[in-house]
Parts: structure tokens; sequence; C-alpha cells
């Protein structure tokens, strides 16, 4: 291996960060250059992480699309009339005045590796001495049939948060008495794994209030999935005889839709529709293809550092990245972009590195103050980031637990949207 | 920090009946517990036929009737912030809890006004448990000792307390905390942790990591925590306003 600067800076970043230090900072142009791609639970994380602890050392650059960010998270609840659509909603300005970060409002369209260069829509470009890819998930294409994204007004994902999520609340809510919602759930690993089942938890609420004869039927190539038995006890405590689960046993990963017919077709079944949930199989955003730094559907990272196995200069975080035992959640996100900050500036500024840490929790809401949620520990080992322990809310718990967990994931969004945005 | 040579001793509950012994002794001698309640406690609680809640400053609700009741149960007391929370969580005040809560309030609940410095020794403690069981409604049918807990030591040594964080790992450490409790100090749902006493974070935490406080994410975050880590992040939330 020839020893050039590149692969120089990537090496060893926990053991020789003195080392790398002054390389970086005796570059040809000035302070180091972060770029972060995508702002959010992992993106908007890291670039605030960086920046806030470089205190300028570092000239970070976020860039994301959208001026308005509505979080995944709690997208749920705004479906289910628990949240205001403009509460999710979260914009980057703390993030520039306070933390002078340098907010860019575009595409990336290409990355150049070699040359460290990032490309954007508008014809920018953006040189990098490290890169952030935090970009979420793009969809599979051909995963269900007779679907593609031409279609998703008329069948909504909802599965980036927004003008999806106001699209399927209003189908939902203008249903035909007594009608039906399917929902087409996506196989593994995708991204917020008890999401389609809050969804369904919170659809179910809606229609218990406006159309209680209304039935919910889905369809899961899944056999089981997250908190499968807190799900079922409180569909049945709260929304009984409404919710039709049908898993692979019973064809439910057989599917077939038609946008045009409102048919949903499982098992050969064909169903006529009011409102129809497609959440397809799931791939890292499409920039990790670009960047070439994808195995399969997903970019495989060093736990230790989540830089990306392909490329010592690009860290990968959340939802687009393959770790290990993490969900891809927007806590999970969170929690590696604290640790790909801190070997980020480890490298460019010599700051002190730790061993890695990472946690997760997740909450859902079943119905009106009854909450439940389920959490790991993770480290880092050379193979994977690997569970150490865990925890699940129980069946049976008490009305007062369930409605403090709920005020617990209330607090904890809060808390998650102020650590991202600042 | 301000710690003396304080030593913690709690009981710990062993889980499965296979490991629950059989223990003969009782809580404690009754008659010397309430001369302890009248020196310790009854000051700010009353007891017995006719007790009734405090209504000076500090004071407290009344006792009869604690063993197994849920905490926080009379509407007409007004409770801390932390003792409502350890309500809504689903705390009991069963032996392991009073005991625990005896050693040190701030132990089990941290922002209680119960404004008491603690019992360090295990016999005062059970005296004085000994002597409220008689007040509880059917006391034949609490177990003079709790048939799932043994009294165990589990000390908080002068050295564990004395450990001065490292606070550039403290800060590290902080962010996993952030994700949920908020730096700024605000409330949402989910406590404030900043600017705290050291002391009492530190009672916290090794409280989680003990089982002592049952919340089961911080038992889970607390539980990798070592000592120099809990100590390091006791000093880094404790500075910041």
């Amino acid at each position: 291996m020839t020893l050039n600067r590149r692969k120089f800076i990537g090496t060893g970043v926990a053991a020789a960060t003195a080392l790398t230090a002054p390389m970086v900072m005796g570059a040809s142009h000035g302070k180091p250059r972060v770029v972060v791609i995508g702002g959010g639970a992992g993106g908007a994380t890291a670039a605030r992480y960086i920046a806030k602890g470089s205190k300028g050392e570092i000239d970070v650059t976020l860039v994301e699309p959208t001026r308005s960010y509505y979080t995944c998270f709690f997208s749920n609840l705004y479906i289910g009339g628990f949240r205001e659509l403009s509460s999710i909603a979260h914009s980057y300005g703390t993030l520039a005045s306070q933390y002078g970060i340098n907010v860019v409002h575009d595409w990336a369209i290409g990355i150049d590796r070699d040359a460290k260069m990032v490309s954007l829509a508008g014809g920018g470009k953006l040189p990098y001495d490290r890169l952030v890819l935090s970009p979420g998930i793009d969809f599979v294409d051909g995963a269900v049939q007779g679907w593609d994204v031409t279609k998703q007004n008329k069948m909504p994902h909802a599965y980036k948060a927004g003008s999806q999520s106001e699209l399927l609340k209003a189908q939902i809510e203008s249903m035909p008495q007594g009608g039906v919602y399917a929902m087409v759930a996506p196989p593994n690993p995708f991204r917020c794994p008890p999401g389609p089942y809050e969804r369904v938890s919170m659809v179910a609420h809606v229609l218990k209030e406006k159309n209680p004869t209304a039935k919910i039927i889905i369809a899961d190539p899944k056999p089981k999935f997250s908190k499968m038995a807190l799900f079922q006890e409180g569909w049945a405590n709260h929304y009984d005889g409404m919710i039709d689960w049908i898993g692979p046993d019973f064809g439910g990963d057989v599917v077939e839709v038609n946008a045009d017919e409102m048919t949903v077709s499982i098992d050969g079944e064909v169903t006529k529709v009011d409102a129809c949930n497609v959440i397809p199989a799931m791939k890292a955003g499409r920039i990790c293809e670009m960047a070439e730094i994808t195995e399969g559907n997903w970019a495989p990272v060093n736990p230790h550092t989540m830089q990306s196995r392909a490329d010592e200069n690009i860290h990968v975080l959340g939802d687009a990245s393959s770790q290990g035992d993490m969900p891809k959640s927007g806590f999970s996100a969170n929690s590696q972009a604290k640790v790909a900050a801190m070997a980020i500036r480890g490298a460019l500024t010599g700051s002190k590195v730790f061993p890695a840490k990472f946690s997760n929790t997740c909450w859902s809401l079943i119905d009106t103050e009854d909450g439940v949620k389920v959490g790991a520990t993770y480290e880092a080992t050379d193979e994977k980031i690997a569970k150490v322990d865990g925890f699940i809310s129980a069946t049976g718990e008490s009305a007062e637990l369930r409605a403090r967990t709920f005020e617990e994931s209330v607090g904890w969004y809060a808390g998650i949207t102020s650590d991202m945005f600042g | 920090m301000r710690f003396g040579g304080v030593a913690l001793f709690v009981w710990a509950a062993l889980v499965g009946a296979a490991q629950a012994e059989e223990t003969a002794t009782a809580i404690g001698d009754t008659d010397r517990g309430e001369r302890l309640f009248f020196q310790k406690c009854g000051s700010c609680h009353e007891v017995g036929d006719g007790a009734a809640h405090g209504t000076g400053e500090g004071e407290g609700p009344h006792l009869n009737n604690i063993f197994d009741r849920k905490i926080a149960q009379f509407e007409d007391f007004a409770y801390s912030e932390g003792i409502n929370r350890a309500r809504r969580d689903g705390m009991v005040w069963n032996l392991a809890n009073l005991d625990a809560y005896l050693t040190n309030p701030k132990l089990l609940v941290s922002g209680t006004n119960m404004n008491f410095s603690g019992m360090e020794e295990a016999k005062d403690r059970g005296d004085v448990l000994a002597y409220l069981r008689q007040f509880s409604s059917s006391p034949q049918d609490i177990p003079e000792a709790a048939p799932t807990a043994v009294p165990q030591e589990v000390a908080l040594s002068p050295e564990i307390l004395a450990i001065v964080g490292d606070p550039d790992y403290g800060e590290y450490l902080s962010t996993e905390c952030t994700t949920c409790h908020q730096t700024s100090g605000d409330y949402d749902g989910i406590p404030v942790i900043t600017g705290w006493y050291d002391e009492d974070f530190v009672l916290a935490m090794h409280a989680y990591k003990r089982g002592i406080r049952k919340h089961p994410v911080m038992q889970m975050m607390a539980g990798r925590l070592s000592d120099e880590e809990i100590a390091a992040l006791a000093s880094y939330f404790g500075a910041l306003e």
C-alpha cells in the first residue's frame, strides 16, 4: 500500500490522531472541510456536533434540498391527529447562525471520490476532506407489482414525511363509511421497524372516531414484526375487529396493486380499496449508489467510526448504512452521527477520540395515551455494531405507565430535535 | 465533590424464587424503631390513630398503610414533581423501595422534597420499618421480610464517590443522554438533568445501574457505565446551567 495522504488520514483514527492532525492542517487549502449530505437525524446531528466541537476549526457545509424538514418520526402522530404537521417541521436557521454551518439547499448529484468533490444540481462544486452521507432511504424499483413512484399520489408511501403524509391523511379522512384502507408493508430491513404498525394504529384511531365500520388490511411479507405482541394486544383492546393483518402464511407476500382501479390483490384475491398505503422495499438513498459505496441495497461501514468500507474519507450514517444490529431509526442515526463526528474531529483536528457507544429507543403510540417502547445499547466490534443489552415494554402494563411512556416520547421528540437542529 | 465516607446499603431484590432464601428474622425491633421514628422522622411525619399530613414547609404525608401502597396516592397532599413522576412510573412502597428511600431519599427519587440525610445503618432502617409496618391495615399479610428480597450490602465506597470525572470524556458520553434530555434544561416529558449536585447525579445513576430504580431505559443506559464514566457525566452536566 502506498502511503499517500488520503490513505494516511484514514488509517488508525483512534491511534494516530496526534500524527494525522498536522498533516491535514498543513494541507494546501486552509481549514479542513467537511461536507454533509442530508439534513435529517444523522446529517443535521453530525453537522452540528462537528461544528460545535471544533469551534470554527473545521469548515462544515450541510447539503439538504428542503428548507423545511419534516421528521419522519412523529409523522404517524400527525396522521392520527395527535400532532400538527407544523409541529414536526424544522428549519436550519440555528445551525447556520449559531453554529456557523454553511447550509446549502440543493441536491447532491455526484461524488468524485478521487478529487474529493461533490457536484450539486445547481452547478456548484464542494470539495471535502471528509464527506458524511446521510441521505436516508429510496425505494427499490419493482418491489411492489403495479407500483412505482409515479403512482405515489394515488397510493402514497408516506415514508418520507411532508406532502406524502398530508396526502395519506386526507385520503383516510375522505374514505366512505365502511370503506377499506390497505397497507402493503415492506420486507426487512427498512426504516423505522415499528413504523408501519404504529401507522396502522393511528389510522385505526382516526377511523374509529369518524368511520367506525371501516376496515384495515395489512399485507405483510414478514412472519413477525417489531413490538408485534404489543401492537396485537393494543389492536384487540382499542380497535377490535377492525384490523386484519395478513402475514406470508396467508399470502401477505404475494401482492399486486392497481392504482387506476384502486385494487389490491393479495395471494390472487382482489379487493377494492378506498385508501392504499404502499410502503415498498427500501435501499440506501441514491447518492450512495452514485458514490459506488453500496453492497446490495446498503452502504457497509466500519462500526468504530461509521466510515464507508469502500472509502475512508466517507462516513455513512443512519438508514443508508449497513452496520449490524441497530434498527434503521432516527434515534440510531443521531447516535451514529455523534460517533462519526468524534472520529472526524479526531482525524482532522487531533481532538480526543473515545470508544464508540451507540444506543436506540423507539416509542410507538397505539391509541390515546397508550405508548410503548423498545430499546437497546450497542458497541462497535470490528465486524459490526453489536447489541449489548435491551428492553421492551410488557403486555398488560397499567394505563398509567402507558401514559407515562407516551409523555416520555413527547419529551424525547423535543430532545432529539433540539439535538439535531440546535 | 463533597463526599464523605458515605456507605450505602440497599436491599437488592433477587429475581427468581429458586434464589430466594427463607429469611426467618423479622425486619427489625419495633420498640427501638419507635424511638428512632420519633427522633428522626417524627418532626415531619405522623403515623398511628388520627395521623394527618404535615402542613408546614417541608413536612410530609402521614404514613399509615404505607406498605405496598402505590407511591403518591394522597390527593390532598402536594407531592414534588419527582415523587409524582415515580407514581406515573408505577413505583410501589414495598420493603425494598422503603429501605432504599430511608437509606438516602435521593438514591430512589431525584427531586424529592424529603429533606433527610438518610440512615446509614441497615439495622436502624429495619427497626423503623418494623415499627411502621404495624400501622398498615393488615400487617399479618405483609411478610416480615419480603420473601423475594434479602438484605444485601451494595456499598458505594468512598473511593467511588471521590472519583473526579474527566470533563472531556463526560462531554462525549453526554451525547448519549442529549438525544432525550435537553441541555437547555427544558422539560417536555423527560427529566431535566442539568445543574444537579454531582452527588445527586452519581447516586441516581448508581441506583439505576444496580436496579434500585426501575426505569428500563435508564437501567440499560446506566448499566454499562463505569464508575469513572458516571463521575465524568456528573461533572459535565453539573456544570451546565
